[in-house]
């Protein structure tokens, strides 16, 4: 009478062999244990709320910032430096600016470099979220169908190279260093740009700033351009600082902390890495708008469109002579 | 019983049926004060389908069973407030579709405890010693508050959509690794499971997982993504495998 | 008769508790075959939900604590009605227990030099309780489950146990069904540890799941084990009781740890009128004491304050609160308000996470801005299967028992804490002594097929019947009758008729009618359930009736003083042909060194019902 067991949960096996060319293999066997949600086509859902609006809204701001940032990068290669009126405002595209003599003149200098920021975002955890999601609909929505029944997920090329992402992280943080050293040119003036821009505000300095002029000082100063540039590479500083990759490599890589040399100050660093990580998806949406916006600013000063305003002047605070602002420069 | 009664009704379409097929099912039930989808369905059971099948045990979102798609949205039954739902619509209660159904509201998981039953299990390091900080397991605890509802395995698009159970063991199993992976003792190494039996490359990140977890693990972020370092570190990484094959470290310092 | 799917096993452990799992490991680890049965998916047994603690005297935050004070709590916090030897091998291996809970890869929270931190509880002397959090159950199961099978058992989930089966006295096997298809198993094996759990579902209003019916004590009657202490019922204080779908629900007792005070609807801090006088020295006198208590709490100092009257054992203060209610001084829907919300809400937040967000969620009650409404919930059954200490034997040979499903431990009244060490002590004691048993006996016992297809024809026999009623209906008079009158105070007329009521019960639940087909259907399984639960029930009422006396917790308000006589005495519940009989059997005596504790520690006497605790313990979070 009795018949073959079937349902018990048996001792532990072990895993079958890996799969063929790179392809894992839990040991399940296809098709085996299938559910009702392999069969729903794509879109199908009983979800009721509105699981469209996330993902066409963040494929709507990708669409407008990236093809912005083409459009700055690729063609806007005329007004990409701002260098009038004292000012010396640089677009985040650009920087840091290379040019070598080889470069034909139709091709952007930004090409040389963007591949940096580029690949950091496009390997960037956050964005391969979004991307997936809006683009690729690989899922569209959380339990909406799906419109492909393939998918390899990240283990083949091109997507495997998505786990190069930490050789992007190392270059922004490079890039980091220079930005922000657009960000203090973005705040010296130069003396005789200021008796330029703003005759009214010589005037009211009177002697000291004709004297300054005369002698081709440099000093400190805000414009609207000195803010938007720093808000761009604060930003991009919370941004890089936030990454996953950076968060495993400063100590989310160890086991035990405690147990590590220099495992204080690692755990300190992880737990701040992590708090930033949090908002990695603000950073990463606010920072490429901040870039943009950055670019944007420089762009319409230098083509003449807008008149940057200064904020504040500092000359008492800093004068610098030439010559170390030339380290700078 | 009646002391909480509202007066108020809301209609329940729940799907029966089982591996041959069904279809949903409407009753209207009364509405009490605080009630939770989980005791709608004990309404309908004791009052209009004693045969209606459902997983529950705790009733106090502890145990993960009543694991279930309401609104087509994976949920517990009994954390679901009915008020929460938009008043005088009818509200769809449909067991997980990424097992297979047994009957009703119940699917059968037992493909998770298969899976789980791979995971190299705990093992101390040779004479390591059994102190540590809170801050070396605040961590691992996160992982281990998981209830195994099995929702994150529902959601997930590679299980649910792709099917593809025999590459990929889901989130829960990775966060179960996580925890294992990062408990500050453990010396088993998961890397080339992870990479070669668990599928952690088939993960796409795109957070459903997270989403839907009842405990608030943030599964993507702090389980998926560490262990997709570790496994850079170890396959991906040409820099650490020079420094490696030249020194004969290990990773993972 | 039809197909049947067979398996042998040295050993059955039935129920996936910390308990059943611990037995298991234990088992297997000395070369038997396991087979671990289950009602749900593994790793959803009660043990889940506990949320405390578990109690081990590790002394790493309290260094005076030692095993003699962990027993002297136990047997105090039981009234002297434990088996002193369980109470102290519970008290000397418990700390065992919990390191090897670590081994197995268990991480508990962490004291600043780096071992396991433990905080104080109710009627606990020294912080004892070793915790991860609130979820110190979810922890201990995982943990087990993982290291269980990874071992080599056979786990059967969803499987559930209706009978056991005897080859001449000895225990043979078991019959079973799974409950996806409905299909039979039968368990052939040497040996059956009894580890299923509780009673709670006979009751309304409780913390307990749809599990708890009471199969393990009720399976091991009909073989003829011995039950004792069944009138001991632990009614848990505080329950929510609103909204209604969430009666019963455990609030934990941290709650008052953290300072959390009971009023009544008019605002009378009642507890100090329910103190018993002869513990009342070991309470705040007045407000401002009971807040320089808690002062000192939170500030993680000593003082010389005592404790606040909230913290008074689990009996009384479901007594007290069950009494305010009674009297007219209930909030709006039948409790008492606790109110945590003076405190600063951060460390609400940060002590009470699940309890915040429970209250949060279903009760649209924000704890940190207003009280909580509480009453008495049934929680945890003291009695059940007698066993022997060391081994966990039952009275039949080849029966195991341990966890809730067993008695002897907690005497009249359990502390918090004490139960999840009772489970890995115990489990793994009777894992072993039924691994022992079986590998002595040379052969498996034979179980007669007419025995099979008969329990298989009562087991369907639902299915048969065209006309009767839903067994809903039957659990709801029963749960009912249960609350009704077998409840927090009990009198003997009252018990009377529930006996009478139960009796009629029976007959419903012999011929209630099932619909719909065999595959995952809960109202069969429930009908299955009912016959369980009546058995325990009446053994709970029968029990309560003879004992005439008030003692942990059980309340006669006919009888409310302590008869010394009767402490004594265990209430031993046994099948008498198709009747049912109780009758009082001997406490065993225990020795003279153990009995020295007590005179020299001059805290309690025989006649003390309740847990000395001094000034500076605090209950955690969590119950
Ligand atoms: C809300 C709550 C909080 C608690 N908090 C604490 C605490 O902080 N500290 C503490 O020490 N204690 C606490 N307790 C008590 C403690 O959790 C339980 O007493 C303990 O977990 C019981 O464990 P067990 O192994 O005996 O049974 P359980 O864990 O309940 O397991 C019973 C098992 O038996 C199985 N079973 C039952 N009947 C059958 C059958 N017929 N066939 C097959 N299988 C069957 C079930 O499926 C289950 O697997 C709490 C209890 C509750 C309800
Ligand atoms: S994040 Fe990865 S594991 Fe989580 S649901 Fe998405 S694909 Fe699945
Ligand atoms: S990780 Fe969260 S969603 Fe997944 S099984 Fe665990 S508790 Fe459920
Ligand atoms: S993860 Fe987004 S930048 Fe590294
Ligand atoms: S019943 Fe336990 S999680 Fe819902």
């Amino acid at each position: 009478m009795p018949v073959a067991p079937q349902r018990k949960l048996s001792a532990a096996s072990a895993p079958t062999a890996v799969g063929a060319r790179g392809v894992p293999a839990t040991g399940t066997a296809p098709g085996a244990w299938s559910g009702a949600g392999s069969r729903q086509g794509f879109g199908a859902t009983e979800r009721g709320d509105a699981w469209w609006f996330k993902p066409v809204l963040q494929a709507a701001g990708l669409i407008v910032l990236i093809g912005y940032a083409n459009y700055a990068a690729f063609l806007g290669a005329a007004h990409y430096r701002y260098l009038e009126n004292g000012r010396d405002y640089l677009s985040p595209f650009y920087s840091p600016y290379i040019h070598p003599a080889w470069l034909p003149v139709w091709l952007s200098p930004a090409l040389l470099i963007l591949v940096f920021p580029l690949g950091f975002r496009a390997t960037c955890y956050y964005y391969r979220k979004a991307y997936y999601r809006s683009f690729f609909a690989d899922p569209i929505a959380c339990a909406v169908g799906e419109p492909r029944q393939a998918y390899c997920g990240e283990v083949k090329f091109p997507f495997l190279l998505q786990n190069l992402h930490r050789y992007f992280l190392y270059a922004a943080l490079v890039f980091l260093v220079i930005l922000w050293i657009d960000v203090v040119k973005a705040f010296i003036f130069s003396a005789p740009a200021l008796a330029a821009a703003a005759p009214a505000v010589t005037s009211a300095l009177g002697l000291h700033a004709a004297r300054e002029a005369a002698s081709g000082g440099h000093y400190l100063a805000i414009g609207g351009g000195s803010l938007a540039i720093l808000f761009s590479t604060g930003m991009l500083t919370l941004y890089t600082l936030s990454c996953h990759s950076l968060r495993h490599l400063v100590g989310g890589k160890l086991d035990c902390f405690s147990c590590a040399a220099a495992g204080g100050p690692r755990h300190k660093t992880w737990s701040i890495v992590t708090v930033l990580n949090g908002h990695h998806m603000a950073w990463a949406w606010w920072s490429l708008f901040a870039v943009c916006f950055a670019d944007f600013l420089v762009r319409m000063c230098s083509i003449g469109v807008i008149h940057d305003p200064t904020l504040a002047t500092f000359r008492h605070l800093l004068e610098m002579p030439n010559r170390s602002l030339s380290l700078l420069r | 019983m009646n002391a909480g009664a509202t007066g108020r009704e809301v209609v329940l379409r729940v799907y029966r049926g089982d591996a041959n097929g069904g279809e949903e099912v409407a009753y209207t039930v009364p509405v009490e004060t605080g009630m939770v989808v989980l005791d709608a369905i004990h309404w309908i059971q004791a009052h209009r389908a004693p045969d209606l099948a459902v997983r529950w045990n705790c009733k106090a979102a502890k145990c993960g069973s009543c694991s279930a798609e309401v609104n087509g949205k994976p949920a517990l039954m009994c954390k679901s407030r009915l008020d929460h739902f938009p008043e005088g619509q009818p509200i769809t209660v449909r067991p997980m579709k990424t097992f297979p159904i047994v009957r009703d509201l119940v699917t059968d998981v037992k493909w998770n405890y298969e899976i789980n039953k791979r995971i190299a299990p705990f093992q101390p390091r040779a004479n390591a010693e059994w102190r540590w900080q809170q801050s070396d397991i605040d961590r691992v605890q996160e992982f281990r508050k998981c209830i195994e509802c099995f929702l994150c395995q529902d959601v997930c698009h590679v299980l649910r959509s792709h099917e593809l159970k025999h590459q990929f063991a889901g989130p829960r199993f990775l966060v179960r690794i996580a925890g294992l992976e990062m408990h500050p003792i453990d010396g088993a190494d998961r890397v080339p499971f992870l990479k070669d039996t668990a599928g952690i490359g088939l993960c796409n990140i795109t957070k459903c997982c997270t989403e839907v977890c009842p405990e608030g693990i943030t599964i993507t972020d702090n389980a998926i993504i560490p262990l997709k370092e570790r496994v850079v570190d170890r396959y991906y990484d040409p820099v650490q495998r020079v420094w490696r094959a030249i020194t004969g470290a290990k990773d993972g310092t | 008769m039809e197909k049947f799917e067979a398996h042998e096993h040295d050993v059955i452990v039935i129920g996936a508790g910390g308990a059943g799992l611990r037995a298991a490991i234990e088992a297997s680890a000395m070369g038997c075959s396991v087979g671990l049965v289950c009602k749900s998916l593994l790793g959803k047994a009660h043990t889940v939900m506990a949320e405390g603690g578990i109690a081990a005297a590790l002394a790493h935050v309290d260094p005076q604590d030692g095993w003699q004070t962990h027993f002297q709590d136990t047997m105090k916090g039981g009234s002297f009605l434990n088996h002193w030897r369980m109470a102290q091998i519970h008290a000397q291996e418990a700390p065992d227990r919990v390191r090897e809970l670590e081994q197995c890869g268990a991480l508990f929270d962490r004291t600043p030099d780096g071992r396991i931190l433990q905080r104080a509880f109710g009627g606990h002397t020294w912080k004892r309780l070793a915790h991860v959090g609130d979820r110190t159950g979810l922890e201990m199961i995982r943990t087990l489950q993982d290291r269980g099978v990874h071992q080599g058992l056979d786990v059967y989930m969803e499987c559930t146990i209706t009978r056991l089966f005897t080859d001449g006295g000895r225990i043979a096997g078991a019959l079973a069904y799974w409950r996806e298809t409905g299909r039979f198993v039968v368990f052939r094996c040497k040996a059956v540890v009894i580890v299923t759990g509780g009673v709670g579902k006979a009751y309304r209003v409780t913390s307990n799941s749809w599990e708890y019916t009471g199969d393990g004590q009720a399976l091991a009657y009909d073989v003829g084990a011995e039950l004792i202490d069944m009138e001991f019922l632990q009614f848990h204080p505080t329950g929510m009781v609103w909204p209604p779908g969430v009666m019963g629900l455990l609030v934990t007792e941290g709650v008052r740890g953290e300072g959390g005070i009971l009023r009544n609807a008019q605002g009378e801090r009642f507890m100090w009128k329910y103190l018993p006088e002869a513990r009342r020295h070991e309470y705040a006198a007045d407000e401002a004491e009971a807040r320089r208590w808690l002062d000192a709490v939170v500030e993680g100092r000593q003082t010389d304050a005592r404790r606040p009257p909230e913290l008074s054992t689990r009996d009384n203060v479901a007594r007290a609160i069950y009494t305010e209610v009674k009297e007219g001084r209930g909030t709006p829907h039948g409790g008492a308000s606790l109110d945590i919300s003076y405190m600063p809400a951060e460390r609400v937040k940060k002590k009470l996470p699940s309890m915040y967000h429970q209250f949060m969620e279903l009760a649209d009650v924000d704890i940190t801005q207003t009280p909580m409404e509480v009453g008495p919930t049934t929680h945890y059954m003291m009695g059940g299967i007698r066993v022997d200490p060391d081994t966990g034997a039952a009275t039949v040979p080849g029966l195991f028992a341990a966890g809730e499903a067993s008695a002897g431990l907690h005497g009249a009244n359990r502390l918090g804490g004490n139960s999840l060490s009772d489970l890995v002590v115990f489990g793994r004691r009777a894992g072993a002594g039924a691994a022992s048993y079986a590998r002595a006996l040379a052969a498996t016992p034979h179980i007669a097929d007419d025995a099979i297809e008969a329990e298989t024809r009562d087991v369907l026999a639902p299915f048969e019947r065209t006309s009767g009623e839903s067994p809903y209906g039957v659990h709801q008079a029963l749960q009912e009758c249960m609350d009704t009158f077998v409840g927090i105070f009990r009198v003997a007329g009252d018990l009377e008729r529930a006996l009478g009521t139960l009796e009629t019960l029976k007959q419903r639940a012999r011929d209630v009618r099932i619909e719909g087909s065999r595959m995952y259907n809960p109202g069969w399984h429930l009908a299955r359930d009912l016959r369980n639960m009546l058995t325990v029930s009446e053994a709970i009422t029968r029990a309560a009736l003879l004992r005439t006396e008030s003692r942990g917790a059980h309340s006669r308000l006919d009888h409310p003083g302590l008869d010394p006589a009767l402490g004594r005495v265990n209430m031993c519940v046994t099948k008498d042909g198709e009747a049912m009989k109780v009758a009082p059997t001997p406490l065993p005596e225990m020795p003279a060194e153990l009995k020295a504790l007590f005179d020299a520690g001059a805290a309690g006497t025989a006649a003390a019902p309740a847990a000395a605790a001094p000034a500076t313990a605090a209950a955690g979070k969590a119950s």
